[in-house]
């Protein structure tokens, strides 16, 4: 259950640069936040994702995890959150497909799980056309390396608003997030 | 920036509940208007007083914000001047109470006259997050109303008022319906208010600490307030204009000056009408 692997060199104002760019992102779809990472994420953890992870993940909330026995560790050890396969409140696992994951009742939307993809790259140029809450007219995001059939699976996943799981996409040092509610327009 | 005080964490809150903040927030603004529980904690001062509102505000707050905090539109009365100065004591952040140079906002029961920016959060403070308590006690059947989305109670309510006043005769906490979806109390606001929150730029957080609710306005959302397509909705304002800066479009109080029925309007906003002032003696 060790780890060598450093979590923030600053536990409390770290975090709170790191949620307020979730925060940003989450508020602003498609606008592209730059976090300040921990001094070195372990293997098979971008930046970004093991940023999120300490900032929003601890024994309360459930996460699953495929990214090896070293990010295991690291996160167990920092976070201190169970790691499950099903039921989890914090999904990081590439195989998770969107409509499989809890969404959440019609009564407690909030319970609809938070999915953290890594992704290749992310940049504000023409891609994706999103549109939504946050959104003044449409922003454009283009994201390399998402899921085969993620925009179809996005659709079918939204329809079921306010049930639904949130997305925060990671690139290296950079975030960018889909809220429930936004809509994404492929090309 | 002062010193902040010695022995408490950043901002006052432990980091596990910044945490459990932080996630209903963050599910807060994903679904608009949706009201997310959260455990409040105590906090050094009784519930009503804020509570719900400094628990957002201090899971949000980084050294580098400007805050500034408003009662009822002024930046001088004691809950305005009590929560600024708690903030400066456990996390050391600058204040204002100018409404432009303020990075987050906390709101008591007003929206600043200024138009607000994308840099900016305005959080506000709810004593009831529940629209629908007065016609519904039972929070198992409010929660079922909003999951279906079935809201004719409040139209109800609002048809009501049409039939024994001839108009809504609501002109304050007025409801609206966030993104179509849900409906949602604005907080004690006037209603004169309701308009500002209609795709306003900036990020609205909302936080009821006794009710131990969270939720949340996007940036650019729509915002609607309930009415009929026969009675629309009307702002209220006093039709006088303001009695220091001479504003006609800002909201007023009425301040009673003597006891012979004496009485001035003022700028409920005090920064808006102190900016006013000091621009009209400039220009003389």
């Amino acid at each position: 259950m060790d780890t060598r692997f450093p979590g923030f060199a600053d536990p409390v104002l770290d975090a709170q640069a790191t949620f307020r760019a979730v925060l940003e992102a989450m508020s602003r779809p498609g606008r592209v936040q730059r976090i300040a990472p921990p001094p070195e994420a372990p293997p098979g953890l971008s930046p970004a994702a093991a940023a999120v992870l300490l900032t929003l993940v601890d024994a309360a909330t459930p996460l699953r995890l495929t990214a090896g026995p070293e990010a295991e560790a690291w996160v167990r050890f920092h976070c201190g959150c169970p790691l499950l396969r099903d039921g989890a409140a914090f999904v990081l696992d590439p195989a998770a497909r969107l409509l499989d994951l809890d969404p959440g009742t019609d009564e407690e939307p909030e319970r609809g799980a938070t999915l953290i993809l890594e992704v290749a790259s992310l940049q504000e140029s023409p891609g994706w056309r999103l549109t939504g809450p946050g959104i003044r007219d449409a922003h454009d995001l283009r994201v390399e390396g998402a899921p085969a059939g993620f925009v179809a699976e996005w659709s079918a996943s939204r329809a079921r608003f306010p049930r639904g799981v949130d997305v925060i996409l990671c690139a290296g040092a950079r975030i960018a997030a889909l809220p429930r509610s936004v809509a994404i327009e492929d090309g | 920036m002062t010193a902040p005080e010695s022995g408490y964490n950043f901002a006052y809150l432990d980091e596990s509940t910044k945490r459990m903040i932080r996630r209903a927030i963050l599910k807060g603004v994903a679904i608009p208007g949706h009201q997310v529980p959260f455990g409040s904690r105590e906090m050094p001062l009784p519930y009503g007083w804020g509570t719900g509102g400094i628990q957002v505000t201090a899971s949000i707050l980084g050294p580098a914000d400007v805050l500034k905090v408003i009662d009822q539109g002024a930046d001088d009365t004691t809950n305005a001047v009590s929560i600024r100065a708690f903030f400066r004591r456990v996390a050391g952040v600058a204040t204002t109470e100018r409404t432009a140079e303020a990075t987050v906002i906390q709101t008591r029961h007003r929206i600043p006259e200024r138009p607000l920016t994308e840099n900016q959060i305005l959080v506000y403070q709810v004593p009831m997050p529940e629209p629908l308590f007065r016609l519904e006690a039972r929070v198992a059947e409010t929660r079922r109303m909003h999951a279906l989305a079935d809201y004719g109670l409040m139209h109800v309510r609002l048809y009501e008022d049409v039939a024994r006043h001839g108009r809504i005769a609501t002109s304050y906490n007025y409801p609206v319906m966030v993104n179509g979806r849900y409906l949602m109390s604005p907080s004690p606001i006037p209603a004169f208010d309701n308009p500002k929150m209609h795709r306003m730029p900036a990020l609205q957080l909302f936080g009821a600490g006794r009710e131990k609710r969270i939720y949340a306005v996007p940036p650019w959302t729509e915002v609607r307030s309930l009415d009929f397509d026969d009675h629309p909705f009307r702002p209220i304002r006093a039709p006088q204009s303001c009695a220091l800066c001479g504003s006609q479009e800002s909201y007023l109080d009425e301040v009673l000056t003597d006891d012979r029925g004496g009485r001035i309007f003022v700028c409920s906003d005090t920064d808006w009408c102190a900016e006013r002032q000091a621009a009209r003696e400039a220009a003389e």
